[in-house]
């Protein structure tokens, strides 16, 4: 303590600060000198994020068409009644439901049925998960374009190709089923991911607390059931976040598979407000549109994001 | 495992053997069904390879060819189509954007960790919600802000909506391997008289070099990556994603052109991907799990 006071006698508090257990009261210019460096992102982030949603609000009050005379108008509340009764936009947050909880459940499941498997070890571990999380990296616009005809088109794809083979009727994957071709390219895409998080997981399991239970007697899915979930609970629940923190916002995959059809079948918020936006022009209703989405996100979000502070505060403190 | 083969055995064959014939099957099983499982994950990658290779007609006949003459008139080809503006800019945004974030959040880390300021738990939970914010709620304001000040379909725009996409997660990452260097290290420094700035520079930097390659690696892939904000702020002057797009219209026909230029484009990343895997859990979790 007394070596490091000397190193800056001016300033006692800063030695003492250095120990995070516990945090001394700091001078004015300590605190402000502390905040410095985290001054510009700061800054950055908050007037990249902040500033466009509080534009977005002032928008979503403005009659606003560009195909139209173009000329922006105060009106009032109108966009939000416009919102609330336009059937195509609930019709958007339902598939975006199916879409995302679809998707991030068949990815857990996969995921960690995947991990267990890829936990033992076994030759060429290393290979296959490599191979299995490579879908994860490639270009997403890429792969989407190739899974349209190579995969899912009724006579050249390889879904046809094998359903043709098991005498199997042919099914026309983006017309018939357009969501679930879109969840069977999302599961795949997300697959990987939730391996990852999982493997993590397993790899940190309580060997002590495995063996204990083994030597007590406890059988491999006893082990499983009162010792493994209770510790890959926290690592499930946020892959589950951060999985459909990603797919609330799927763009691109339905821009070039389904376009959001055949007749808005697979559309979600995000592609909506785009067709909004950019397809007919209306940005008053798309902005709109934006806060309403926002305000939903926040309603799903917020409980998860209290569970997500559990976990960062238990996995923080190290 | 050991505990079993190593158990003071009463010398009874029987029961030493039973287990470990059975071990010997559930490992068998779960390496099987590792393989299995991982090679139908990779299969549509595998197929994409190998239809790369084939002639336009051979590709689009209705049963998959295995046997075939390989060709690479479509990596030829790909080079023909207009390929490199899209690439050159891919490479500029993904360059320009990671470097600005890496410098960015250096310092915010440091001041979130080493010498943090009080609460930083609130920053950081500021700097998490942004990404889960729809990012089509905020698209029109960008949009009309880019287009007032000229700045739509051009790098910078893409530049600049980047850095903001993966600022947080270059902060929350560089900051969980900041916060794993020993204390007593940067004490020693503090107690040498070294200044912030010096510790900073010659003490945490090299300390972080592997932190802040993987952190720049992940950052990399998701700009390369990114199709939003390039299909709704750019047209022409874009980036590899949009090029991609332009395949759309060609249909059928063309799928072994589409599987070579999608290789083509995918293999930068994927490579670092690759390279990147063992650190890559923690910059997916936001650095919330070793």
């Amino acid at each position: 303590m007394s070596q490091t006071a000397l190193t800056s006698p001016d300033d006692a508090t800063e030695v003492v600060a250095v120990d995070p257990a516990a945090p001394p009261p700091m001078s004015r210019a300590e605190a402000w000198r502390r905040r410095g460096p985290l001054l510009p992102a700061l800054v950055f982030t908050l007037a990249l994020t902040q500033v466009p949603f509080l534009m977005t609000i002032f928008y979503s009050f403005q009659k606003w068409r560009l195909l139209g005379s173009g000329e922006r108008e105060f009106n009032g509340g109108a966009n939000y009644v416009a919102v609330v009764q336009d059937g195509m936009f609930w019709r958007a947050v339902r598939n975006t439901a199916v879409m995302t909880g679809g998707t991030t459940i068949a990815c857990l499941v996969i995921g960690l049925g995947m991990a267990i498997f890829l936990n033992h070890a076994f030759p060429g571990r290393g290979l296959a998960r490599t191979l299995a999380i490579t879908p994860f990296f490639v270009m997403p616009v890429a792969v989407t374009l190739f899974w349209k005809t190579a995969m899912f088109d009724p006579s050249f794809g390889l879904f046809g190709f094998i359903s043709r083979t098991l005498g199997l009727p042919q099914v026309s994957w983006l017309t018939e089923y357009p969501m679930v071709a879109l969840i069977i390219l999302l599961t795949w895409r997300f697959v990987p991911f939730a391996l990852l998080i999982l493997i993590a997981g397993l790899q940190s399991a309580p060997q002590d607390q495995l063996e204990a239970a083994q030597v007590d007697g406890a059988g491999v899915m006893l082990r499983f059931r009162h010792v493994m979930i209770p510790h890959l609970r926290p690592f499930l629940e946020l892959a589950a976040l951060l999985l459909a923190m990603n797919l609330i916002q799927t763009f691109g995959e339905i821009a070039l598979l389904t376009a959001g059809g055949p007749a808005y079948a697979t559309t979600n918020i995000t592609y909506y407000i785009y067709l909004t936006a950019f397809n007919a022009f209306d940005f008053g209703m798309a902005s709109a549109l934006g806060v309403v989405s926002l305000v939903l996100t926040i309603a799903l979000i917020m409980p998860m994001l209290r569970l997500l502070s559990g976990i960062f505060q238990t996995e923080g403190r190290r | 495992m050991t505990a079993q083969q190593t158990r003071p055995g009463s010398g009874s064959v029987v029961l030493k053997q039973r287990p470990s014939t059975r071990k010997r099957l559930i490992s068998i099983g779960m390496a099987t069904g590792a393989w299995i499982s991982s090679m139908i994950l990779f299969l549509p990658i595998a197929y994409m390879v190998l239809k790369s290779f084939q002639t336009e007609q051979v590709a689009a006949s209705a049963t998959p060819q295995l046997i075939f003459t390989p060709t690479l008139e479509h990596y030829a080809e790909a080079f023909d189509t207009g390929i490199w503006p899209y690439a050159i800019n891919s490479f500029l945004v993904m360059g320009i954007s990671t470097f600005v974030v890496i410098a960015l959040a250096l310092p915010a880390a440091w001041a979130l960790s080493v010498r943090a300021i009080k609460n930083p738990q609130d920053s950081l939970f500021f700097f998490i919600s942004t990404k889960m914010m729809p990012i089509a709620a905020g698209i029109i304001p960008v949009y009309v802000i880019a287009s007032n000040l000229d700045q739509l379909n051009t790098v910078q725009v893409l530049v600049v909506m980047h850095l903001g996409m993966n600022l947080p997660l270059g902060i929350w990452m560089l900051r969980s391997f900041m916060q794993e260097i020993p204390h007593e290290i940067l004490e020693a420094a503090s107690v040498d008289g070294a200044s912030s700035l010096r510790v900073g520079w010659s003490i945490v930097l090299p300390l972080m070099r592997p932190g802040i390659a993987s952190t720049a690696l992940l950052c990399a892939v998701f700009s390369w990556n990114e199709y939003f904000y390039a299909a709704n702020l750019t047209t022409t002057s874009s980036t590899l994603p949009l090029f991609m797009q332009k395949f759309l219209s060609f249909g059928e026909l063309y799928t072994a052109q589409v599987a070579a230029v999608a290789i083509l484009v995918s293999i930068p990343v994927v490579v670092a991907g690759w390279l990147a895997q063992k650190s890559l859990v923690r910059g997916l979790l936001f650095g919330a799990v070793k």
